[in-house]
């Protein structure tokens, strides 16, 4: 569950070139205007994206793996989650794990009972996270995870991704809050037309 | 097979008396469509009048290529249809490309496989057979692939989020793909399930109507149109899944990534 991340030379047509790593352990934050390209870097780290240079899990390229692979061991979750199943329980490969994670995230254990149609965004949102908490991922990529949710949901879900680095897990937090950028990231970068500057 | 009655200019001018009406039902009430009404009925009379022409003239040449020019502008034709349907295009003509690719090879091998086993004309490519199934065949194939295709391409950009949610858990291309790949196909099946329950009990289907006026006994009339029914769903059913397959790796790629840069909209 624990690794380094570190992007060489990584970009598209749109964004970088992105020279940077994250630490075992280590969350970095970033911040920038809309359309910046936040979203694009995390999405060329996941190989969502087609694009150039190389990316490390500590010291694995990611080329030398097929994608599902890469993608297993780094979690992309994306602002607006996605569903594929009517029911929620459905998404939930291991259903237990999942209902005993959602208190934690301020979830009630009901939701997944129910159908994906009734849910908040807030809901889904959360819901989105455990989803790819789960298979134990080495590294994150969040994209505004705190987005849809009031205070207290927020500050469960920080708790919750600070044990994960606390377990060595590494995190790209993307975040229009700089308050949450502070709280979390170690280290904090704005995004500006598609470069990645210290903040 | 020798028609019992033969249709005259008159009579076929005496039911044009029909399409006036339609014209007098438009002007009456308002309907704005008698304009359309007239193009659309002249131009089915030319269109006709041409394809028998040119039918009457391959028929007599009876010359293996031209009967391939024929069929194969008419596959090019099909596949346009396919092409042009969707609201979103794959770039570099990629609609096209699937659709024409998905079109002849579903009617080839139908066509073929029905020529050379059940019709069994001599030679078996003989353009008076060749081309009328050729073109029943055609009809069927490229409403099915149409279908499919328009279901694939819109369902991939609504389901975006959820079809890159499943990568992002690790799924393969196929897989994220897999629910959508099912129910562009279904689209492309349903409408052959359809006429076929409903064929003899709601319609009596055209080819059989049109054998049965012409003078055939109705026993004779049915085996064919079942025979063209069996033809007419194994076609839809291959150029659906071929369509749909070629699409989807076209939206797709190696690393397994959804590719919408691929597709862009009319």
């Amino acid at each position: 569950m624990s690794a380094r991340l570190r992007s060489v030379r990584l970009r598209s047509a749109l964004v970088g070139p992105f020279d940077i790593e994250v630490a075992a352990g280590e969350c970095i934050a970033i911040t920038g205007a809309s359309g910046s390209g936040k979203s694009l870097f995390l999405r060329l780290l996941a190989d969502l994206d087609p694009g150039e240079g190389e990316v490390f899990l500590d010291d694995v390229e990611r080329s030398t793996m097929p994608a599902p692979a890469w993608r297993r061991q780094v979690a992309y979750v994306a602002a607006e989650s996605g569903w594929w199943f009517d029911t929620v329980a459905a998404h939930f490969p291991d259903l237990p794990a999942a209902r005993a994670l959602a208190p934690a995230l301020d979830l009630k254990p009901e939701l997944f009972d129910g159908l994906v149609l009734r849910l908040s965004t807030g809901e889904k949102q959360r819901l989105a996270l455990i989803r790819s908490l789960l298979p134990g991922p080495k590294a994150l990529l969040l994209d505004e995870p705190t987005g849809a949710l009031d205070e207290a949901s927020q500050a469960a879900v920080e708790t919750l991704l600070r044990q994960h680095l606390a377990r060595g897990c590494a995190i790209v937090l993307v975040t229009h809050q700089p308050a949450q950028a502070a709280r979390l990231g170690q280290r904090r970068f704005v995004m500006q037309a598609g470069k990645l500057m210290p903040a | 097979m020798k028609p019992t009655i033969i249709l005259e200019a008159h009579d076929l001018a005496i039911a044009a008396i029909l399409i006036g009406l339609d014209g007098l039902i438009s002007l009456g009430f308002g309907l704005g469509l008698h304009r359309q009404l007239a193009i659309a009925a002249a131009r089915m009379v030319v269109q006709l009048l041409l394809i028998g022409l040119i039918l009457t003239k391959v028929f007599a040449l009876a010359s293996p290529p031209v009967t391939l020019l024929v069929v194969l502008v008419m596959v090019a034709i099909g596949g346009r249809e396919v092409a042009v349907r969707p609201e979103q295009r794959l770039i570099r003509f990629g609609n096209y490309a699937v659709g024409m690719a998905a079109v002849a090879f579903a009617t080839g091998i139908t066509s073929v496989l029905a020529l050379t086993t059940a019709l069994r004309p001599d030679p078996w490519y003989e353009a008076r057979y060749a081309i009328p199934l050729a073109g029943i065949v055609l009809g069927n194939v490229l409403n099915a692939a149409s279908l499919a295709l328009d279901s694939l391409l819109g369902g991939v950009v609504r389901e975006r989020a959820s079809i890159e949610a499943q990568l992002c858990l690790g799924a393969t291309a196929r897989q994220a793909m897999g629910g959508l790949v099912r129910s562009a196909m279904r689209r492309g099946l349903l409408p052959v399930v359809n006429s076929m329950s409903a064929s003899g009990v709601v319609t009596l289907p055209g080819i059989m109507t049109g054998q049965i006026l012409a003078g055939i006994d109705p026993m004779e009339a049915v085996k064919y149109q079942i025979l063209l029914m069996f033809l007419l769903s194994g076609g839809a059913g291959m150029s659906a899944v071929a369509v749909v397959f070629l699409a989807a790796r076209r939206l797709t790629d190696g690393r397994h990534r959804l590719r919408l840069d691929r597709l862009k909209s009319k």
